[in-house]
């Protein structure tokens, strides 16, 4: 009796490890079907539907099928693996590492853990609160906020998928840089007043609810969950961005896009950010019409800038921060951001 | 009588924890009123940081989550 686990930690461990034999099983499965799809696409274009390579109609339908099923592939595969790694991050843990952490290096760990919090825009508001009140200083959190939603697992996966981990790297580096830079900037213009009244006069409850253990079985349980909810929601967006992506792909002429996309054309680059501002949540769908803009033409700092614009100056997060930030402040919020990711457009137009 | 709270702005994810609350009541014939907290001011006396929480007889039980009906039945039995 002595030396053996008590019941029930033991039929945990049997548990976590059953939990890890089936995610292993099915990233197996998951690597063989990331492997056929391209064989797949090819015999079904040109085998079966019998149409010519080469052809402009024989492109776009292989295109067609070849992204649909790896994106989707790729899209749940990250997303398990980031909401797995996710579940070691909370917010609370968060608001006590950035409570006594000072401007800039608070800034470069309020954007880092931006990143790897798992958090939805319905939450920004009670987020801000909680961090404001604890202490967390305003830039601080401000450097949470932006990075949390430019650096999203859904871009991220898409990238990725599309343009390889050398873009989605770039991203990810200018992502947390704009976030870091405007954190900081607001913080140095104190405008600690412009947060509405109500929030500093919030009296906090004395405590959060007490973090339950963790389980390997409900890591996995609640990424799997995340997978069917993000993947649920996104892929029609991901097929018909992908169908206009292989319309331009098979019929829109090399080049045809330079003049109004490319690198000369410097008033695209704010343009594109506009754009991007009323597209929020269709990230899915934009990616692959700006992987297939690029083949024609379309500078890079140009797309990367109207992307940025689609996920992080989002219409409905801007109405739902209102509620605790002032007119002043959220209009100081959205012209530096925006002008972050007008810069970063530039600068990667001139570099690359 | 429970009563049950559920915190959040009337997200998706409020109004799914809000129905789950009423399944569990109905499955296990409970008697409760479930009440919906709208009002942030209000929503962080019990310093939530994440949007759903649900709250039973003025006792946080989880944030940021939905959870399933088991864990939830064992919150409304106590």
């Amino acid at each position: 009796m002595a030396q053996s686990l008590p019941s029930p930690a033991k039929a945990q461990r049997s548990a976590d490890t059953r939990a890890w034999l089936i995610v292993s099983g099915v990233t197996v499965l998951w690597l063989i079907a990331y492997n056929s799809v391209k064989p797949l696409a090819d015999w079904l274009t040109f085998a079966l539907l019998g149409l010519a390579p080469g052809s402009r109609l024989g492109d776009a339908v292989a295109f067609f099928l070849y992204d649909v099923p790896k994106i989707l592939l790729l899209l749940t595969g990250m997303i398990f693996a980031i909401s797995t790694l996710r579940t070691f991050f909370s917010p609370e843990r968060v608001r006590q590492t950035l409570g006594g952490k000072r401007e800039g290096v608070g800034n470069v760990i309020g954007a880092g853990l931006g990143v790897l919090t798992p958090f939805c825009s319905c939450s920004a508001v009670p987020l801000f609160i909680g961090f404001v009140k604890a202490g967390v200083p305003l830039g601080v959190t401000f450097s949470f906020l932006i990075a949390a939603p430019m650096v999203d697992g859904v871009a991220l996966a898409l990238l990725l998928g599309l343009f390889g981990w050398q873009l989605a790297g770039l991203y990810l580096v200018a992502g947390m840089t704009i976030a870091i830079i405007a954190g900081l900037i607001i913080g140095r213009m104190n405008m600690e007043r412009h947060v509405e009244d109500f929030v500093w006069e919030i009296r906090g409850g004395d405590g959060a609810v007490a973090e339950e253990k963790y389980t390997w079985t409900r890591r996995f349980d609640e990424a799997w969950e995340q997978v069917r909810e993000i993947v649920g929601k996104v892929w029609p967006y991901v097929v018909i961005g992908i169908a206009i992506g292989a319309g331009i792909h098979g019929f829109v002429p090399e080049d045809a896009l330079a003049g109004i996309m490319g690198k000369e054309a410097w008033w695209s680059v704010p343009a594109g950010v506009i754009l991007g501002v009323p597209l929020y949540s269709n990230v899915a769908g934009v990616i692959p019409v700006v992987d297939a803009l690029m083949a024609k033409g379309a500078a890079m700092g140009t797309m990367l800038a109207f992307m940025m614009s689609v996920v992080a100056l989002s219409l409905p997060e801007l109405i739902i921060l209102r509620r605790v930030l002032k007119p002043r402040l959220i209009a100081t919020f959205v012209a530096i951001v925006a002008t972050g990711i007008i810069l970063v457009g530039y600068l990667f137009n001139l570099v690359i | 009588m429970l009563n049950v709270k559920v915190l959040g702005s009337g997200c998706a994810n409020c109004k799914r924890l809000e129905q789950r609350v009423q399944k569990v009541l109905a499955d296990h014939g409970l008697e409760g009123e479930v009440e919906k907290v709208t009002d942030y001011g209000e929503m962080m006396r019990w310093n939530i940081l994440k949007t759903p929480g649900l709250v039973v007889n003025d006792v946080l039980v989880a944030s940021g989550r939905i959870p399933n009906e088991d864990e939830i039945a064992g919150w409304l039995a106590k």
